[in-house]
């Protein structure tokens, strides 16, 4: 992958609404050649999605549950987790899912609305697979930095307005 | 007892009285009074430093590390300044005898100048460049030698101009690669013939490169590393605007053992040393953050790119700053001077910039531009410039 492409992928991933003619101007690349390499990331699956970090706990009624479960399975000859890990992420409570090195095998990370949702989740859906051997869920209390970002109010600019 | 006669016409001394206050002031205090102002008129970075640096920092104070330091600086520090020095910009200096670590880089320029200088000695000094250098140089009782570039040479010196302002009264010539204001840069070629010249006629050169590790087209060359040059160079430098440490006030200098030694006898008597738990911050500056300054350095090229280009498309003729974080349009096809466009956009857009007479003999015509802020703030600056010069271009 050349330079130009990787500088795209930085400069969209903290920023992913950055306008084409100004993204092109930044990485002096004409705007066609922009579309063309973001076209391309996207068919390579290198840019898998355009999202947003909110937070919800802002806005009123929307405030979620967010746990992570760790997770013990067997795993099974010849898919190894492969196969217990696609029956668990393709759950639309799981918004992360991990293979871990360590005390246990898989991170799962769910959103809900409520706790008892949460609970009915690890209860009546996930121990009951077949190869989950145990569970053991942590809940969030509070978001301090998520995907990179801080979610206190951002500083403010101190410096002078004009200096040398 | 009638009181002493004094046959003063002021109690404040000449030298001082000579000095014109600096032209970014005035300014300052108008932008200051006004609201929902846009500013390109900083001269330092937006990053905060790097918290490894500030944990340091903070570590050290942790430890007790407040005492002074040796007057040139913390050895470890000194040493961590050479190996950085030699790796990056390949100018080799020994820790013990040819560093010492100042109160920021104008420290350093200002015990350079009073550590060479003899009254009436004269300094060529490069303009436009930043406000401070011929101040410092009458402060130590020489006199500035100003030369103007111009845009036709992309600000950079020529060896002819150099000539003709050398007399049997230069002392030194004062240089600043990349520039400030003008983010121009100088490439090896260049330099190697003003060496040339330094060494016919006898000069020592302070060579201001507290912008070296902003380059973003080629690598930065530092004088001090050609043939012969180590020997008459003052390199200084610092930590403020690569490591994103404005307010650290810390900075440095290498040059001869004998310049050094007598720089060192002014600094002891005057700061002493510089601000312990900031040396050790420093430390690990240098030791560990170089991956920052990447990121940093990153930025600011996207961030000059997206400026010239949008200058262009609003009708600002600029030419393609290579280092430093300020762009230098011209701002002649207005017919206004450079301080009554900075006024004038101030007051009706509210987008602060710096005129460009302040940094001297040849910056009339021009304003710098500061792009060490957001690229949200530089869009909306251009928009606001934009519609200015639709008024008055």
């Amino acid at each position: 992958m050349d330079q130009k492409a990787i500088e795209i992928l930085q400069i969209i991933e903290s920023n992913g609404r950055v306008e084409i003619p100004i993204l092109a101007k930044m990485v002096e690349a004409t705007e066609e050649e922009v579309k063309q390499y973001l076209l391309q990331l996207e068919k390579e699956r290198i840019i898998l999605s355009y999202s947003a970090v909110i937070d919800w706990t802002k806005v009123r009624n929307q405030e979620g549950v967010t746990a992570v479960i760790d997770v013990k399975v067997t795993p099974k000859r010849g898919v190894g987790f492969d196969e217990v890990a696609e029956r668990i992420y393709r759950f639309p409570e799981v918004q992360a899912l991990y293979l871990m090195s360590g005390a246990y095998d898989l991170s799962v990370v769910i959103e809900s609305k409520t706790m008892s949702e949460s609970a009915r989740f690890v209860s009546e859906k996930l121990s009951t697979i077949d190869s989950v051997i145990s569970t053991t869920t942590h809940f969030q209390l509070k978001k301090y930095k998520h995907d990179g970002v801080v979610f206190a109010e951002p500083d403010q600019d101190r410096r002078m307005v004009v200096s040398p | 007892m009638s009181p002493i006669s004094l046959n003063r016409t002021s109690r404040l001394s000449d030298r001082v009285q000579e000095i014109p206050p600096s032209g970014i002031r005035r300014f300052f205090d108008l932008a200051s009074t006004m609201e929902n102002v846009v500013s390109l008129g900083v001269g330092e970075p937006d990053f905060t430093t790097p918290w490894k640096i500030r944990e340091a920092s903070i570590s050290s104070l942790e430890r007790g590390f407040t005492s002074y330091s040796a007057n040139a600086g913390v050895p470890k520090l000194r040493r961590a300044i050479c190996d950085y020095m030699e790796t990056r910009f390949s100018v080799s200096y020994d820790p013990d005898t040819e560093v010492l670590v100042t109160v920021g880089a104008s420290e350093a320029i200002d015990i350079g100048m009073r550590a060479i200088l003899n009254p009436g000695d004269e300094v060529i000094i490069v303009e436009p460049t930043f406000v401070s250098y011929r101040s410092l140089v009458s402060m130590a009782g020489g006199v500035p030698v100003p030369i103007r570039t111009g845009i036709e040479d992309q600000f950079k010196v020529t060896p002819e101009q150099i000539k003709q302002a050398i007399t049997p009264r230069t002392k030194a010539l004062m240089i600043c690669f990349p520039n400030n204001p003008t983010g121009s840069t100088i490439g090896r070629e260049d330099l190697k013939q003003i060496a040339k010249l330094c060494e016919e006629h006898n000069l020592l050169v302070f060579s201001d490169e507290i912008y070296a590790e902003l380059s973003y087209d080629e690598p930065h060359v530092s004088i001090a590393e050609l043939d012969g040059m180590k020997d008459r160079t003052i390199l200084i430098s610092g930590f403020s605007k690569s490591f994103a440490m404005t307010g650290w006030r810390l900075g440095f200098v290498m040059a001869p053992p004998d310049i050094l030694a007598a720089m060192l006898k002014i600094h002891q008597y005057t700061l002493m040393c510089a601000p312990t738990m900031a040396q050790y911050g420093a430390i690990e500056a240098l030791e560990n953050g170089m991956e920052d300054v990447e990121q940093m350095r990153n930025s600011y090229r996207q961030r000059r790119n997206y400026l010239v280009k949008t200058f262009a498309e609003i009708g600002l003729s600029c030419h393609s700053p290579g280092g430093a974080f300020y762009a230098f349009p011209s701002i002649q096809n207005t017919g206004f001077t450079s301080e009554e466009f900075a006024e004038k956009l101030l007051l009706e857009e509210r987008v602060a910039v710096v005129p460009g007479h302040v940094f001297g003999e040849g910056g009339e015509g021009y304003i710098r531009c500061s792009y060490a802020t957001s690229m949200e703030q530089l869009q909306e600056a251009m928009t606001r410039m934009g519609r200015f010069l639709t008024k008055y271009a």
